[in-house]
């Protein structure tokens, strides 16, 4: 079907993917304005901002703090998730289907109830909020996430190379560890990534959870009523073009391996 | 990418082997956190959203009760919100649908010639996701001000009266919504059309259906585990959200959905048994159209 | 044109004709001048090795490929510009394409629903009693087995009553039994609908079995074209000669000529061929006979008018096959020639390392077409690598089957 049809809907996607950019493009832009308090008009270019991040009070360690809880949540929620997925595709017990609604239903409740949930909670067994009650918030919606993107993983895994371990004299521990483990870890990094990403940027469940420690997120929320400093645009540019970076990186060098592969093969 | 797992199922489906209290092992850790952290939290808010005032105690003191009355009452003030949230959440679900399928679709399929075209398109879809959900919001905001160019240009070829505004409006808080969500229906939009076999295009078009007609009948049905979980991940977070209708961000007194109000009632107010009554009603209800959604389009092997 | 002659149902199968085909990718040519002719209601076969431009063509033909140049015409109408939906062509896929999301009956009723047929249902029944699954018409693809899915295949596509039928591979992912059989039954389908069918296939027996022509298609071209006796007893180049069945080979330079034969100077034995069985008449020629048509000797025969002798040679290699046995047997100065001996007794007749001779009626040879020089001396690389892909092919199937 190699007919001139694909034309139109290229331009069509060229111009949704330039859209999606705008915000981005604006926020890098703004990270080199030369403003005052406020960020709002363009003033001039400077790159002080990015030279004064912490000039900013409270904004290096609401950025900490969100690299800390995204840390944590990520590698509790990774270990936990990872285990129900290998459990889910692997063995055979009865509460099955009452597990998978229990997975199920964190991602289809909507944050807002998710957070006044934990902090119902939290305010009737009587807890302090603060970071600790941030970890534990992030992590519980990680888990569901983590548990989806690794099941996938463990699915398309052939149960013949595992087999095969058992067969070549591999104790079950053995097995797990040189045989499902390795192959596992692509999906495993994936789910890890996807979870530090969705705990560093979420802010409904962590307002609901955080008292008065500050999250990147957060500092946003609370300085969006009175003016956003530039040095915030500076941090959310940097993270994005980290982010870009890894990613682009990864693509390139699976291009490259799977050139390599289909060169020998 | 998590949503093209979320999307549909590996075609391997594997039987599974043995009980075992391996399985127990493992899944015991993950499913008793869910349980603390999950659903005891739901209990809570339940319990909370019965609770009634402490007549001895402070304001946001509350004592264990069944008083009913806090669900007619949030209902009844708030009604407008959460028909508003609802009515946001299903228009913007829409557009991004609208928008996003012609770029799932030339990602998925007519790029399949380009690998690196694919992946790098791919990139740029989820690169929002690598910027704070608040600043690319904030950003539309500024760009949508009353002094930003679009504004101008508008009032200028007299689209928009002299006095409008973009911000503050349903218009601004629709499209925040529906932008901020237009990667949640790619993704898994994308994944299940990069699967899609194009043989059963072919097949179509050799059965006499035009493009259209093929469109219709076949790439849409096999396309539909991925607008099934596009569709909820947009809708189920559109309909709590309250960033983008807030009146720091895009919205206005005037467009308040019901996370506004939950928001308000929790934190400021600390109205706790009015937000834990609005939280339920919110939840019931989206639990209520997910499932009918969900067994209408016939996929229900979600996870 | 087209619009209006699918708009009913084709009484018969109509002829297609391609004229000067030519169709590049990027990086290669799948078919270059492409002259093909097949008349209506005949069941024609496209033989040939993986990549020889077999699909293509059938695909240029269903209007899923455009040609870089030349013309389609189907039944007399020029389609070459029109859309697949457009043609009055049905395909059974070789994946069968069955839609994953709709029960076997709408699978059937699709076309003629398209084409807004009345009774669309009721046809689709009548299509699947044909193939005989009608109680499995509510059931989804997934459910039934590789063979019953192809029979569906079948029935969707003949149920429209294209004008022609396009067979892609539709065997290929049966194991052998069910294959037989179901080459059995699409021919007696063919015959009872009166349709043309076009079936490309790699497997040369399945050609021979159901097709009345048969073209074998090389690189791109077509290499020969005839009914399936014709092209196995009186292959043209070598490469017929080795991918439909086997052949021994030779090349030697023509010595003598009379109205009825020509005698050929093989390694410095004269091989006599009949003058109208071959292709070129003087110089080097390439000249070949099938194995069974050559028998085994222990002793030496007493030369004898139209027969060929070649040897001694010795026995090297002995496989026992059920109805037959094959030798390979090693003559000096001519090489390696194959043997099928029909076994009338019980065991082989003669064992490795016995002294043979070869001996063949000389009206059983077949001088071929080939510029001598490009054909390898006896059993050419084509014919191996054609095998090697053959088996390849077989291997890979029933792995999947496993």
């Amino acid at each position: 079907m190699k007919r001139r049809d694909g034309l139109g809907l290229g331009i069509y996607t060229v111009i949704a993917l330039v859209f999606l950019l705008i915000p981005i493009a604006y926020t890098f832009v703004f990270s080199f304005n030369d403003s005052g308090k406020l960020n709002i008009a363009w003033q001039g270019f400077t790159f002080d901002k990015w030279l004064t991040v912490c000039s900013v009070q409270g904004l290096c360690e609401a950025f900490a703090n969100s690299i800390i809880v995204g840390l944590v949540a990520t590698v509790l929620a990774t270990a936990l998730g990872t285990l129900i997925a290998i459990a889910l595709v692997r063995y055979r017990f009865r509460a099955r289907s009452a597990i998978s609604l229990l997975l199920f239903l964190p991602m289809a409740t909507p944050e807002v109830v998710l957070g006044a949930g934990l902090a119902a909670q939290f305010l009737t067994v009587g807890v302090e909020k603060g970071l600790g009650t941030i970890i534990l918030a992030h992590t519980m919606f990680c888990i569901s996430f983590v548990v989806v993107t690794v099941k996938a993983r463990v699915a398309s895994l052939d149960p013949a190379l595992e087999e095969a371990g058992r067969d070549l004299y591999g104790s079950p521990g053995q097995v797990f560890w040189r045989v499902t483990f390795p192959l596992l870890i692509p999906g495993i990094a994936a789910a890890a990534l996807l979870s530090f990403a969705l705990s560093f940027d979420d802010f409904i469940i962590t307002n609901f959870n955080s008292g008065s420690v500050n999250t990147f997120p957060k500092f946003i929320y609370v300085a969006a009523a009175r003016g956003i400093p530039a040095q915030v645009n500076v941090i959310a540019s940097a993270v994005f073009l980290l982010a870009i970076v890894l990613v682009i990186v990864a693509q390139v060098s699976r291009a490259a391996r799977e050139k390599r592969l289909a060169r020998l093969g | 990418m998590a949503f093209s797992a979320f999307a549909s199922q590996p075609a391997v489906e594997q039987a599974p082997r043995k009980r075992s209290f391996i399985a127990l092992v493992l899944l015991l850790p993950g499913i008793l956190y869910l349980v603390l952290f999950f659903l005891t939290p739901l209990v809570s808010l339940i319990i909370t959203s019965f609770q009634a005032p402490d007549l001895y105690g402070d304001i946001g003191d509350y004592v264990t009760a069944f008083r009913w009355e806090n669900y007619t009452e949030a209902v009844g003030e708030y009604w407008p919100l959460i028909l508003r949230a609802f009515g946001y959440a299903i228009v913007a679900t829409v557009l991004a649908l609208v928008i996003s399928y012609p770029i799932a679709y030339f990602i998925g399929v007519k790029a399949r010639r380009w690998p690196l075209l694919q992946s790098l398109m791919l990139t740029l879809v989820i690169a929002p996701f690598f910027i704070s959900f608040l600043l690319r919001t904030l950003a539309w905001k500024q760009i949508m001000s009353d002094e930003g160019p679009i504004v101008q240009a508008l009032k200028a070829v007299a689209i928009l009266p002299s006095d409008g505004h973009l911000t503050g409006t349903a218009f601004s808080v629709i499209f925040g919504l529906t932008y901020n969500f237009i990667p949640f229906m790619t993704l898994p939009l994308y994944a299940t059309l990069e699967r899609l076999d194009l043989r059963y295009i072919e097949a179509g078009a050799d059965l006499y259906a035009s493009p259209f007609t093929t469109f219709r009948k076949v790439t849409i049905p096999l396309s539909m585990p991925g607008i099934v979980s596009g569709t909820l991940l947009t809708f189920i977070p559109a309909a709590g959200d309250y960033i983008n209708a807030s009146r720091d961000f895009l919205g206005s007194a005037s467009t308040s959905m019901v996370g506004n109000a939950i928001e308000a009632n929790f934190l400021v107010l600390q109205n706790y048994p009015a937000a834990a009554a609005l939280s339920i009603v919110l939840m019931a209800v989206i639990l209520i159209i997910v499932g009918v959604y969900v067994r209408r389009s016939g996929t229900e092997d979600l996870v | 044109m087209a619009t209006s002659s699918i708009a009913s149902f084709a009484e018969a199968g109509a002829d297609l004709e391609l004229a000067g085909i030519t169709k590049r990718f990027p990086g290669f040519t799948a078919i270059e001048e492409l002259d093909l002719s097949i008349p209506a209601g005949s069941f024609f076969a496209l033989l040939g090795p993986s990549g020889c431009g077999k699909t293509t063509t059938l695909r240029l033909v269903a209007g899923l490929e455009e040609p870089t140049s030349g013309r389609i015409l189907i039944g007399g109408a020029d389609v070459t510009s029109t859309k697949p939906f457009q043609r009055p062509v049905n395909t059974v896929f070789q994946s069968y394409a069955l839609f994953p999301h709709m029960t076997i009956l709408e699978n059937v009723a699709f076309g003629l629903r398209r084409r807004k047929i009345a009774d669309a249902v009721g046809k689709a029944h009548e299509a699947l009693k044909l193939v005989e699954l009608d109680h499995v018409a509510a059931r989804r693809p997934a459910q039934l087995s590789g063979g019953q899915q192809q029979r569906v295949a079948l029935a969707r596509a003949i149920v429209n009553r294209p004008a022609l039928l396009l067979l892609d591979e539709p065997l290929g992912a049966l194991d052998l039994k069910l294959r037989r059989q179901m080459q059995l039954e699409l021919k007696t389908i063919q015959t009872e609908v009166g349709l043309t069918f076009l079936h490309v296939t790699h497997d040369q027996e399945e050609a021979m079995t159901m097709a009345d022509t048969v073209a074998v298609m090389n690189k791109g071209r077509i290499e020969q074209m005839g009914a399936p006796e014709e092209l196995y007893e009186l292959p043209r180049t070598a490469f017929v000669a080795n991918f439909l069945g086997q052949s021994n080979l030779f090349t030697g330079d023509v010595v003598a000529s009379t109205a009825d034969h020509i005698t050929v100077d093989v390694a410095g034995v004269p091989i006599v061929v009949p003058r109208k069985r071959a292709q070129r008449h003087a110089g080097e020629v390439a000249i070949g006979v099938r194995p069974e048509k050559v028998s085994l000797l222990t002793e030496a025969p007493t030369p004898e008018a139209g027969r060929n002798v070649l040897g001694p040679g010795r026995v090297t290699d002995v496989s026992f096959s059920g109805v037959s046995t094959q030798y390979l047997v090693e003559v000096p100065g001519v090489g390696e020639l194959i043997v099928f001996a029909q076994n009338m007794v019980f065991g082989p007749v003669v064992a490795v390392g016995a002294e043979v001779w070869l001996s063949w009626n000389a009206e059983h040879g077949f001088g071929l077409d080939d510029d001598p020089g490009v054909v390898p001396r006896f059993v050419p690389d084509d014919s191996t690598e054609s095998i090697a892909i053959q088996r390849r092919i077989a291997l890979e199937e029933e792995l999947e089957q496993a």
